[in-house]
């Protein structure tokens, strides 16, 4: 079998979730596979990550250039071109790096691609079959892959259960960039304005989607969060309309947060929405939709319409202060 | 500034439950209706608005079928100077990696300075910009949500990322940009402005306009293909709450205070 | 000398005015195509019936008096200028005095002039002192410069009116002084007190007076004639032609285009009005009538939420482009966008095409063909808001502004009471009566109790009634009025040729709109009924009746809510009173604002989908009128109506206190068969 990479996105010197996630997707499609990690950058951050990623690999490459300082996508993927073998089967998470860096990078290893994999149903010789979601996640289809040629994967993230293990006990291979002139150059990051409340340190969110309807009935939301000593937080239909500000976006382009409890109001419970939701709270979905997949990932549930029942609600906890 | 852009015509499925067929070799697609995939036109629209700027022309550009002319005129009822169509049996079947080389040979006969996708499809991978940069050897950027035309060299341009945060960058001409949605307010397009290009011509090219053998493209070439559609199987799910309106509250409001929710 | 002076006077004052007259013509010549000179009779009439009905309306009753009587005191004393000014030539003996008929004349004069003096006397105090509130000019549009403009204007009506009286009662001075006999004047007129005043002047004294006052009154008179195509005094002239080819059908819209024809219209080169020279002649005539009275503006339901709109200003700022495009001085500019420039895009898509402005304007300037046309020019230009394009793009793919499957339209048939039925005529069958249902009635979960209960009406009164089921789409009412004109006809095309394949000989309609589009825009339809009319019909022959209402409704106080597009635009406004009061037990109140000055709901149609700009909904303003004239229950006649109310009860607070029902629940509640 060929050999198994996985790309481990880092920031601040501390690697992402998705670093200790596709450990368990590459076993999925080889339980006996050995995987390399990759990690690129360059100083003491670099080194940070990749000894902390070697907690959990049996080997790591380390790939360090100043021109990685930041993670270009094109630099990225000139570096592992200078390093990866023609067949290698390299795994990454489909975040929006993910989504920069591997369907150019097949093309150049001439190896097969498959994006946003959920799950990985077996393989059959150089075939792996995987799962996929199409149409916002309301139909799946299963997908074969010739990985013969090598594949570039990117993976959900959140999907597969992080190894927490930390056994492997891996050794650091420095490697070289090699030649990463590349046409499109990084200059800076504009960051999000932070509104008034940062929704990533809050305990509560009371959380509203598209099922609010109009702008003017987000009252009745703001009363509950009062009403519960709990902070407001939206999913990205309600941004992109200027209800509320970005800044109170939950998601994958939106903010992660890390709540106990997150009572999802009329939110359908897209991944890129349940992506911004970590730290396993307690979650309570409400939606006049039995069918919303919001109600496949709470742990609990009430089909109403959150017009009626949210006002409802704020006044019996109100009553019972 | 000669600008193209790749769109798709993709069932809309905005309001309707998908349902696959009873065989799972396809979704239902007899009550479906059709639309320009919404991040294409944000490209589209984007494209128009860089040619308003600075001059040039706008083509767009879709592998498809006789039908997918309906979103070639859409597009050119928007703006776009030119459509072409590129229809081959030999295109069926194609995974990315073939509709890019498809789109590639596409790119190729023309003389392009900017190359447009949507960033993704609800049918698709987010995957042919990418690819397609990669095979023309053009620097590229994905997520796409600004741009900036610095000079006729190169562009300033911002990818929406995690925690709604914007990376700039600066990219060389030509370049492939795949277009994320909220780059711009896409304008209307009546049924009057389509009325209006119904009768321009739409040159069609096939695999052997194109030079494509049937090594690169179509079902034999393709290194991913999908089996089947399937409603994915529902887990446990919630434990929903019963009763009047007033137990549920009260039920709610027990587990709020538990969990420590109401503060 | 008297008279050649008196000649350049008048030839300067008659040649400036036909110089500034010609001006302002200028952008009329080059203006669209206008309505057609048809119904000659019906238009007489309006030009008699509108101005003395609109003006005084209820809250209006003194302004509008007093400017009526302004008016007949102008137009009895039009011969006696004209003598006036003859005079100047034959050494100022107002002439015809001789006979008994110009005598008479003359003492109807003194009381007019008399009291056009005392009616300018009071609009001026009114103006300067009262100020009553709608004539206030937002910040937003610049320096009030209406206040001081209108005092200047009445106080020069009333100076030549003034002046007349010295002029004449210095005249009758003299002739007393020399001994001669004057007319008779009657008592305590103005010229009476002028003549008295001066009686004590020597003949050559009051002789010269009357010379020096005369000049001046000369020139008076010819300032103001010069003042009116300047500022609101225009609509003295244009008003009456602006009455006169107002549009005679409520409800309905203009075309695209006057004189082409709906199939040719896909070939014009452009669409609407884009830029000032794309208003009809007739448009552009209600610029220049604009009385800025501001009645408009003070019941249009927009402006009363703080949406960016104010129907005075479309007429004030169109006027003023046109007085500042196509100068006294200087060349014309022609061709620039109205969007952008004097208009906003917000401003445009706020209206909810309620027609309260037009149905106050006394001089019955048409704001909603305007605004329709202004949006078409918007709709050609793509410059649509993104939270319209989904519900047009779904209503041309589908024919619901949702997207929903046609085959979904007829699923609320599913809930149908045990023993009612209607016929789905999609299958072929055929019915006497068409329910035509909407799609709001059709998909929404809530509005689909409507179409229940309208079927319920239906089958009470033993109805062979059916509905187009999947072959019906949307009525496209506001698809026309947002402006996509093409989609508008796509879709009446099609429910036009169901209709008529369906064989149906009458349509029953529970929503205004859908009323309203059948009756108005589409053709060779059907009688076509609001279940409120039907419901009377069948009540009045026996076919159904009510029975009384239940103990614990009877102490409500229920209220009608006049939907804009049956009440204003189809002035339906007694049938669903009617139909109420035949309920036993029914205790009924009207809110101050009711019948043609309802106060519209929010909107309907496309408007549910649009964003505005607002400060509050309109539907929580008018629960709050509801709550005033002491109602518990208000009563829709429009699906639309009660979204919007059902949404401002919980908004305003007023849930327990306040709820809403639509009038086909009602019926359907209270009836049983005759």
């Amino acid at each position: 079998m060929a050999q198994f990479f996985a790309y481990i996105v880092h920031k601040n010197g501390a690697a992402d979730d998705s670093a200790l996630e596709l450990i368990n997707a590459a076993k999925k499609i080889d339980p006996s596979a050995a995987v390399t990690a990759i990690v690129t950058g360059s100083g003491a951050d670099l080194d940070k990550v990749a000894d902390e990623v070697a907690a959990s690999y049996p080997e790591v490459w380390k790939i360090s250039n100043d021109a990685l300082a930041y993670p270009n996508a094109e630099v990225v993927r000139k570096a592992l071109l200078n390093n990866l073998p023609s067949d290698a089967v390299i795994l990454m998470p489909h975040d929006t790096f993910g989504m920069d860096l591997a369907p150019g990078l097949s093309i150049k290893l001439d190896s097969a691609f498959v994006s946003d994999v959920a799950d990985f149903e077996g393989v059959d010789g150089t075939d792996i079959k995987v799962i996929r979601q199409e149409f916002s996640g309301q139909v799946s289809t299963h997908v074969k892959v010739d990985m013969s040629g090598g594949a570039v994967i990117t993976v959900r993230p959140g999907v597969f259960q992080p190894d927490e293990s930390k056994s492997a006990g891996g050794s650091v291979t420095d490697k070289d960039a090699g030649d990463v002139s590349a046409k499109r150059k990084y200059l800076e990051v504009l960051v999000a304005e932070v509104g008034d409340v940062d929704i990533t340190k809050s305990e509560v969110l009371v959380s509203v989607g598209r099922g609010i309807e109009d702008q003017d009935n987000l009252e009745i939301i703001h009363e509950l969060a009062e009403a519960m000593g709990a902070d407001v937080a939206c999913s990205r239909p309600i941004v992109d309309a200027k209800w509320l500000e970005k800044s109170r976006q939950v998601g994958t382009s939106g903010l992660t947060v890390k709540p106990k409890v997150y009572l999802a109001l009329g939110i359908s419970g897209s991944f890129q929405h349940m992506g911004g939701i970590k730290g396993n709270p307690f979650i309570i979905a409400i939606n006049k939709n039995p069918k919303a997949p919001i109600f496949q990932l709470a742990d609990v549930g009430i089909e109403e319409d959150i017009l009626e029942f949210v006002p409802e609600l704020t006044e019996a906890i109100n009553e019972a202060k | 500034m000669e600008i193209l852009v790749c769109v798709k015509r993709v069932p809309d499925t905005s309001e309707n439950e998908i349902e696959v067929n009873s065989d799972g070799t396809d979704i239902e697609r007899d009550d479906l209706v059709y639309s320009v995939n919404e991040w294409d036109n944000y490209a589209v629209e984007e494209a128009i608005q860089i040619k308003d700027k600075v001059g040039g022309s706008v083509t767009v550009v879709t592998v498809g079928d006789e039908e997918s002319e309906e979103v070639l005129r859409r597009e050119m009822a928007m703006g776009a100077d030119n459509g072409i169509l590129l229809e081959d049996d030999a295109f069926e079947g194609s995974d990315g990696k073939g509709i890019a080389a498809i789109l590639k040979a596409a790119v190729e006969k023309g003389n392009y300075d900017l190359i447009l996708t949507g960033a993704q499809a609800d049918d698709g991978a987010a995957q042919v910009g990418g690819m397609l940069a990669a095979m023309l050897d053009l620097p590229y950027a994905s997520l796409v949500n600004f741009i900036d035309v610095s000079d006729d060299k190169k562009l300033k341009v911002g990818r929406e990322i995690e925690g709604g945060n914007q990376e700039m960058n600066e990219i060389e001409l030509p370049c492939v940009l795949s277009i994320q949605t909220g780059i711009n307010e896409p304008r209307y397009v009546g049924i009057r402005g389509i009325r209006k290009v119904a009768s321009v011509e739409i040159p069609t090219h096939g695999a052997s306009d194109l030079g494509l053998g049937a090594d690169a493209v179509g079902a034999g070439a393709a290194k991913v293909k999908r089996l089947d559609y399937f409603v994915p199987e529902l887990g446990e799910g919630a434990e929903m709450l019963e009763g009047s309106t007033e137990e549920k509250v009260a039920k709610l409001i027990e587990l709020l205070k538990a969990k420590g929710g109401i503060k | 000398m008297k008279a050649i002076l008196a000649l350049i006077i008048v030839a300067a004052g008659v040649a400036a005015f036909v110089y500034v007259l010609a001006k302002r013509m200028a952008p009329l010549f080059r203006a669209a195509q206008g309505p057609q000179l048809d119904r000659i009779g019906e238009r007489l009439f309006a030009l008699y019936h509108f101005p003395h009905h609109r003006m005084p309306r209820p809250g209006y009753e003194t302004i509008g008096y007093t400017h009526i009587t302004i008016i007949l005191s102008l137009v009895a004393l039009s011969i006696h200028v004209l003598m006036l000014i003859y005079s100047g030539f034959t050494g100022l003996e107002m002439p015809g005095t001789e006979w008994t008929i110009g005598v008479v004349y003359s003492v109807i004069a003194d009381i007019a002039l008399t009291v056009l003096l005392a009616a300018c006397i009071f609009a001026a105090v009114r103006r300067g002192y009262a100020r009553p509130a709608r004539y206030e000019v937002p910040e937003k549009y610049g320096k009030d410069k209406s206040r001081p403009m209108a005092i200047l204007l009445i106080s020069v009506l009333g100076a030549i009116a003034l002046l007349d009286m010295i002029f004449l009662g210095s005249a009758a001075a003299a002739a007393q002084a020399a001994g001669e006999t004057y007319r008779y004047i009657l008592p305590l007129t103005g010229t009476w007190f002028a003549a008295f005043i001066m009686s004590g002047l020597s003949a050559s004294a009051a002789g010269t007076v009357n010379t020096l006052v005369y000049f001046i009154l000369l020139i008076g008179i010819f300032v103001f004639i010069n003042l009116v195509p300047f500022d609101r005094l225009f609509h003295m002239l244009t008003g009456p032609a602006t009455v006169f080819f107002k549009k005679l059908d409520k409800g309905s819209v203009k075309p695209v285009q006057w004189g082409v024809d709906d199939e040719k219209v896909a070939d014009l080169e452009s669409f609407g009005v884009k830029t000032f020279e794309d208003f009809t002649w007739k448009h552009i005539l209600d610029f220049y009538s604009c009385a800025d009275c501001g009645r408009c503006s003070e019941h249009c339901p927009a402006n009363a939420v703080g949406r960016p709109l104010s129907p005075r200003f479309i007429s004030l700022k169109g006027r003023n482009y046109a007085f500042s495009h196509y100068p006294l001085k200087g060349p014309m500019v022609k061709g620039e966008p109205l969007i952008g420039g004097i208009y906003e895009e917000d401003e445009i898509w706020s209206c909810t095409t309620c027609g309260a402005c037009e149905e106050e304007c006394p001089v019955t300037i048409e704001y909603i063909d305007k605004i329709v046309d202004l949006r078409r020019g918007m709709v050609d230009e793509g410059m649509v808001p993104q939270s319209l394009q989904k519900p047009l793009n779904a209503l041309g793919k589908r024919g619901n502004p949702w997207g929903k499957m046609e085959k979904k339209r007829a699923e609320w048939t599913k809930d149908l009471p045990e023993d009612v039925k209607i016929k789905d005529l999609s299958g072929g069958d055929t019915a006497e009566t068409l329910y035509f249902v909407d799609s709001i009635t059709s998909y929404d979960d809530r509005m689909a109790d409507l179409a229940r209960a309208t079927t319920t009406v239906l089958s009470a009164a033993g109805t062979d009634a059916g509905i187009l089921g999947k072959n019906e789409k949307d009525s496209a009412n506001e698809v026309r009025r947002f402006g996509e004109e093409m989609l508008f006809q796509e879709l009446r095309n099609h429910n036009t040729d169901m209709i008529l394949e369906s064989g149906a000989t009458n349509i029953v309609t529970s929503d205004p709109h859908a009323l309203n589009a059948l009756k108005k825009d589409y053709k060779d339809m059907p009688p076509v009924e609001h279940i409120s009319e039907f419901t009377l019909r069948q009540l009045k022959s026996n076919a159904i009746a009510f029975k009384p209402l239940d103990d614990s409704e009877k102490d409500k106080i229920y209220t009608f809510h006049d939907p804009c597009y049956l009440g204003r635009h189809n002035e339906i406004y007694d049938a669903p009173r009617e139909v109420m009061d035949a309920i036993p037990g029914l205790k009924r109140v009207d809110m101050d604002r009711c019948r043609d000055r309802s106060f519209c709901c929010g909107g309907g149609g496309l408007m549910l989908f649009y964003e505005p700009e607002e400060e509050q909904r309109m539907g929580v303003l008018r629960v709050e009128m509801a709550k005033e004239a002491g109602a518990t229950v208000i009563v829709t006649g429009c699906p639309f109506c009660l979204v919007n109310m059902e949404d401002a009860i919980k908004v305003a607070g007023l849930e327990g206190q306040m709820e809403a029902i639509d009038l086909s629940e009602l019926i359907a509640r209270q009836v049983q068969k005759g």
